[in-house]
Formats: C-alpha cells, structure tokens, sequence
C-alpha cells in the first residue's frame, strides 16, 4: 500500500480522506490555504502544510505549491478528492510525471471525459444510451438550427466541465440568445473555456447514477445507483440509494450494462456514470465523473464498501477480486442530505461564523464535515459545511432518521438550508418516491406559503 | 425626482458591474454581478429608472442587505 499520501483538498473531502489513510495505515499530508488554518481535520493528518491564500487560483488550484509539497515530503499518492484539480488531466500528469501517483484514474480518462460532447461521442459509440443534444455551438444561429432540430425547450451546457455549474434553460429562440451570452461567460470563467451546447430539457426527470468500480487490469464493475433528484440550482441537495420506487431489475440492468461498457473502454480507477431517468425514455447518459462523489457516502452505507479504500487500493495495483466481494448486496436505504450554508428559500450564499455547530449523533447517522464550533464559513469556497447521512432497513425509517438528525443539528452564526431539507422530506412527492428534478421548487413554493 | 437604493442579498464579493452610471434600466434588468462560494449571483433592479451612482466597485466586498447602487425614479 501507499507510504504516504497527499491529501489536496479541503473541508469535508479531505477529512473524509484523511480517516481513509488512517484505516489503511498510510500517512497523511494536509494540505491548507491561509482561510482554512484552523480546519479541525488538519490535526488529524500526519502533518500538514500550508500551500497560499484564501482564493481557489493562489492555493487549492495552483498546481505547483501542490507539486512542491509532494516533493518535499517524498509521498508516494496524491488524493485529489472532488472538485478543484480532481478533474484535471493536466495536473493528474504533472503528478505521475514526479513519480507520485494521482490516485483517480488516467489523466486519458479524465481528459476524455472531461470534455462533455466529447465524451457523448465516445459513450454513444460504446452503445450508452443518450437524449438529443447539439455539438459544440459555432454561433447564435448554429444554437438557433441545433435547438429547432431539439426541440423547445433546450439546455444550454458548458462543454469544458459539468458538476451542474453553468446551465441555463431557454424556452424560446429570442431566450436562447439571451442566455448563450451569460453561458459562454459562466463557462469561460469556470472551465477556462467558453465552449457550450445543447441538450433537450426534459421537465421533470429523475438524476440517477451507477457507482463504478474498475482496476488497473481490465475489470470494472458497479455498485448500484444513486438518485440525486433533489437539486436546486443544478445542485444536489439530497442523495439516496437505492433509487426508490423502481423496480431492482429496471435499475441492475442499465448499471451492468454500463460496467461492460468501461470494461471494453479498459476504464481504471473509480468513476460515477450520471444519466436524466425520463421513465419510458429510460436511461439517457448525461455525463461521467473521473473523481469521487460527494455522495459515495450513501453507497458506502448500503453496501458496506469503502469507496476511498477502494479507490488507493485500485491506484495501487490491486485487483478487483482483491478490492470487494464478487457480490456486493445492497441492504437498507441511506439518504444523505448536504447542509449548505445558504438562505433556504433564496438559495443565496450565507457565509460567517459557527457560533454553535453541533452536529447530531447516534446508531446509523453518519456525519461528515470539515469544520466544526467557532469556525468560519468563509466566502472562498462552496456552500457544503456537513453531510448527513442516515442508514435504516428501509426509506421509510430513513427519512425519518434523516428528519430527527437535522432537528438534532444544532448550527447558529449563518443561515442554512435545513429548513429546506425538512420540507422536502415532508413532501408528499418525495415521501411516496416520486422524485424528480423539479421537486426542490415545489418544495420552496410550500415554505413560502 | 425620488431616489431608489438598490441592496445586495447576499454576502460576497462585486465581481463584475455591468451597466454603467446614467444608463436607463428597466425592471429585471441586471446592472451587477456578486459572487460568494463559487456562485454568480447578478443582482436585478426591480423598478424602471436610471442609474445615478454605484456605491461599490468591481473586486469590493458587500455584506447582505448593504445599499450597493442609486436609482433615480
């Protein structure tokens, strides 16, 4: 196994990282901006290293202070968590080229599918089933042919990355134009490149992805989905797995099918195929992320594996026979719900201090966090300061853990998004299984009332 | 003429203004945009008039519910 591993990320990510290392026995290296000195999960690292400032560009995103702490302690992985520079196939290089290896999979993968229309093509070709969608837009009247051909209405979606950041709906040709101006914008700034296209907007599918686990030899397999359907601004709010109200072989089907697809593709590492579930449509690939999820918490719980062993282990050379059982059985349901720090009817940001932060305990709650009472929440970095996760042997029992647990979560000093998740999970929608994409502005038009 | 003072609703930072000092707006148009965790918020006027002054400038931090420009109405 690893010596030592570098952990470059911050807040939930890395202490989820951290206590992974600590179980396998492998050292850790904390890396932190100036922002985030007093994170609690820095003291439970082997040591940890100090690499800027407080802005993304100058510490968590520049590649060499990173590069530099992989140097100087001589380690032999590097975690990249989610979001920052998991995805990045350049920096992923930059690191194998040092000798240290870039726990995820090839930086070939990452820039595969790190391209989105790309990465369409490359899918579809393999046989993953897709909804209609454009190439990449040349100009306002390509968008305009690409969406007649669709059909109104169409999404509008940044090619250079996904994670939900940058899509606009436009209903009409004159709205398409509109918004194409702030996509490419948003797109620019976010991915560095202001490459967009269209996809058809479906009106209320499902989220659902299949958890994939491959080897550096050629296996890969799955462990089942997830359903993230409960998002508010093309963010996931709530995750469960299983997916509910469906039936197990309308699921198991798609999700090995998806398995043998990256086993022909010789796939490594782990990776999570999402897709828009639009009932009769079935299953239509959306994209594929090259990195953990933030919610492989729920997977974790129903199938009793864990994903970040899995994944050192894989970086590492195992075998899949070695990494997990041949078969994996899924038991209970877990849902985790992500408390953001954010006005929960305007879903605007809501940084400050944690005055009174304490999370909830007890059989079957599972927390984690990346910070903790008399902490900032600073402007810097996204919203997510928890994650709650409950398991129970059935969604029933767990939506009701999941309520108790956030009536238990005591946060004074910002505003958060709890008093949105507690209606969602009073929603006669969500309660009875049928969840979809639009639910969370439902949800919103019921707190208001 | 009455003046109108437009708020931020969040916390964060100006990252980009983009209308300018005498220019006619209309309801729902966007004469700003904030950002906070990694989120573009563009802040809307929400009544027609003209824009007399911004009280900050792009890269500046604003605090929720702080006055950020003057409408003239």
């Amino acid at each position: 196994m690893f010596e030592k591993v570098v952990v470059a990320n911050r807040g939930a990510a890395a202490a989820r990282i951290i206590r992974a290392l600590d179980d396998l026995g492998v050292k850790s290296v904390a890396l932190y901006s100036e922002a985030d000195e007093n994170a609690p999960y820095l003291a439970e690292a082997g040591e940890a290293h100090c690499i800027g400032r407080a802005a993304p560009a100058e510490s968590y995103l520049d590649q060499d202070a990173i590069l530099d702490v992989v140097k100087r302690t001589a380690a032999d992985g590097l975690h990249p968590g989610y979001g920052f520079l998991a995805e990045n196939h350049e920096f992923a290089a930059r690191v194998e080229a040092s000798g240290c290896r870039f726990i995820g999979p090839a930086p070939r993968w990452l820039e595969a599918m790190g391209h989105k229309t790309r990465a369409r093509d490359m899918m579809k070709e393999h046989g993953m089933p897709m909804g209609s969608s454009s190439d990449v837009l040349r100009d306002d009247e390509a968008a305009l042919a690409a969406a007649e051909e669709i059909g109104f209405p169409v999404l509008i979606k940044p090619a250079g990355g996904g994670g939900g950041i940058g899509m606009l709906p436009a209903r009409d040709g004159e709205q398409l134009v509109k918004m194409l101006k702030r996509a490419r914008s948003m797109a620019e700034r976010s991915f560095g490149t202001a490459e967009v296209y269209l996809e058809r907007l479906l009106e209320q599918p499902r989220h659902i992805e299949f958890q994939m686990v491959a080897d550096e030899h050629g296996n890969a397999r799955h462990l089942f989905e997830r359903d993230c359907s409960v998002q508010r601004r093309h963010q996931k709010v709530i995750e469960e797995a299983p997916a509910p109200a469906l039936a197990r072989e309308a699921v198991v089907r798609p999700a090995d099918s998806a398995a043998g697809i990256l086993t022909r593709m010789g796939y490594n590492n782990i990776g999570t195929i999402e897709t828009l579930y639009d009932g009769d449509g079935g299953f239509n690939f959306l994209e594929m992320n090259t990195r953990l999820q933030v919610e492989h918490g729920v997977t974790e719980e129903i199938t009793g594996i864990d994903i970040v062993a899995a994944q050192m282990k894989s970086a590492y050379g195992y075998r899949l026979d070695d990494i997990m059982p041949e078969n994996v059985e899924v038991s209970g349901h877990s849902i985790q719900a992500r408390v953001y720090a954010e006005d929960p009817i305007k879903f605007l940001p809501s940084p400050g201090p944690l005055h009174v932060f304490r999370p909830p305990h007890g059989d079957g709650i599972r927390v984690d966090t990346g910070f903790a009472e008399g902490g900032t929440i600073t402007p810097y970095y996204d919203p997510l300061i928890a994650k709650v996760i409950v398991h129970a042997g059935d969604r029933n029992g767990a939506v009701r853990k999941l309520g108790d647990a956030l009536d238990e979560f005591e946060i004074e000093g910002i505003k958060t998004n709890i008093p949105f998740i507690q209606e969602t999970l009073k929603n006669e929608s969500f309660v009875s299984g049928a969840v979809h994409t639009g639910l969370a502005e439902e949800v919103v038009a019921s707190l208001k009332a | 003429m009455a003046e109108e003072r437009v708020r931020s609703e969040m916390t964060g930072k100006v990252w980009k203004i983009i209308a300018s000092v005498g220019d006619e707006v209309s309801d729902g148009d966007e004469i700003m945009i904030l950002e906070s965790m990694k989120m573009e918020i563009p802040v809307m006027v929400d009544t027609d008039g003209t824009i007399k002054e911004f009280l900050v400038g792009e890269g500046d931090e604003v605090t929720e519910d702080q006055e950020i420009a003057v409408l003239e109405v």
